[in-house]
């Protein structure tokens, strides 16, 4: 190990966060890159479900919610692009890869949201699972990233919270509305354990990931976090739990369950879900409809400098 | 030759105490230049090992919100407490998300 080497896993493993001006290996960079941006792509495409809904919502209530949420995921992936940006990517550099394919987001978001109460479903499963996922990540190693993490924790609360509630509402409501709280439950069970990645032992990055401490806990610890945590929340609506496998396990003290449709997992991730062409043709719509704002900026801009210039001269 | 102080630039000097928390704001100084500044910063807010980065901005390039404009500036917030997590009343057993 280079001298160099040798003081940046010393910071590691002291628990000490690496900043963006130290030293750091290029392959530690290029994963955190990875890593961060394909969180940034999926709080972007993420507004793309629940925004499909936000004019239908039941009630003006649940419409101010459901805006507030959106537009509190722009945000997140705002903050993500820009903690990305401290490792030398640029903005249009990422926007590029998402267009393109090369880089992922997360696949819950190809998912179709067939009715309202999967709008519910969504906010507790999908950013209840996000949470379990964001809260670990505060810890992670590299510190834009870390402050990154804590800053959407505290702002996520409320997402995963509106949307159980939104599900209370149905569950608790006629049997059309709890038919159709346990069928979105149904369909949005499964991926959402899907959203913590493949087994450990098929993981790309994880084996590197964890030892630069940029992943802190694996994809199965989190996803059994995650199982443990919604028995009971299935419970309290008054819903069939989806795993008919589903037993607590006193030795290991956690629920055993069934394991996942990987063929589907992989197939999605590949680019054969429902809704994964739709999301990127609406994420290049809108970007190149948002091309007169961004010109426009910088015309004003110009016309700005010019005129100061001649005030000057 | 010398110029009086408040003829110099004015320099906000910010300090992040440890890797892995956030540069905080700690007072201002007035400096020839940005390596000046720099220097002055260490000899003046972390004299007793108080950060291991500092930041020195112009205190001219910081364009900053009006207090007296509070009002008007964060109306659109303040009529929206569904942003807020303790806004939803759940029932006690699943009361901890």
């Amino acid at each position: 190990m280079t001298p160099e080497e040798q003081n940046f896993m010393r910071k590691i493993e002291a628990e000490e966060k690496i900043e963006p001006k130290d030293w750091m290996p290029e392959a530690y960079r290029k994963n955190l890159i990875r890593q961060i941006s394909q969180h940034a792509h999926s709080e972007v495409i993420g507004m793309q479900p629940e925004g499909n809904w936000i004019t239908r919502a039941p009630s003006l209530r649940r419409k101010a919610v459901l805006l507030s949420k959106v537009q509190d995921e722009a945000g997140h992936g705002l903050y993500l692009y820009s903690a990305a940006e401290t490792l030398g990517i640029s903005r249009s550099e990422m926007i590029e890869q998402l267009q393109t394919g090369k880089a992922k987001y997360s696949s819950i978001f190809n998912y179709p949201t067939l009715t309202w109460a999967d709008v519910a479903a969504i906010g507790w499963l999908v950013d209840g699972a996000a949470i379990v996922n964001q809260v670990s990540l505060q810890r992670t190693s590299y510190g834009p990233y870390s402050r990154g993490m804590i800053r959407i924790c505290k702002e996520e609360s409320f997402h995963q919270r509106q949307g159980y509630e939104a599900m209370l509402a149905l569950a608790k409501g006629s049997p059309e509305q709890k038919a159709m709280a346990q069928d979105a439950l149904n369909r949005f069970y499964w991926p959402a354990l899907m959203m913590f990645g493949p087994h450990d032992s098929e993981s790309a990055h994880s084996q590197k990931s964890m030892e630069w401490k940029i992943k802190r806990e694996t994809n199965d610890d989190l996803r059994q976090k995650f199982i443990d945590q919604t028995v009971k929340q299935i419970e309290v609506l008054g819903l069939e739990h989806p795993d008919q496998n589903l037993k607590w396990n006193e030795e290991r003290g956690h629920y055993d369950s069934s394991d996942l449709n990987w063929d589907e997992f992989w197939s999605v991730i590949n680019g054969n879900g429902h809704c994964n062409r739709q999301r990127i043709e609406h994420h290049v719509a809108a970007h190149e409809e948002g091309e007169w704002v961004r010109d426009a900026i910088a015309a004003y801009n110009e016309k700005k400098r010019a005129k100061q210039a001649q005030n000057a001269a | 030759m010398t110029k009086p102080t408040e003829k110099l630039e004015l320099f906000e000097v910010f300090v992040r105490s440890k890797r892995g928390l956030d540069h905080k704001h700690v007072g201002s100084l007035h400096a020839e230049d940005h390596e000046q500044a720099l220097e002055y910063a260490r000899d003046c807010y972390t004299r007793r090992s108080e950060g291991v980065s500092l930041w020195v901005v112009k205190s001219s390039d910081i364009v900053a919100s009006q207090e007296d404009d509070a009002d008007c500036f964060y109306d659109p917030n303040d009529d929206k407490p569904y942003r807020h997590a303790t806004y939803y009343v759940l029932p006690e057993p699943v009361n901890n998300m």
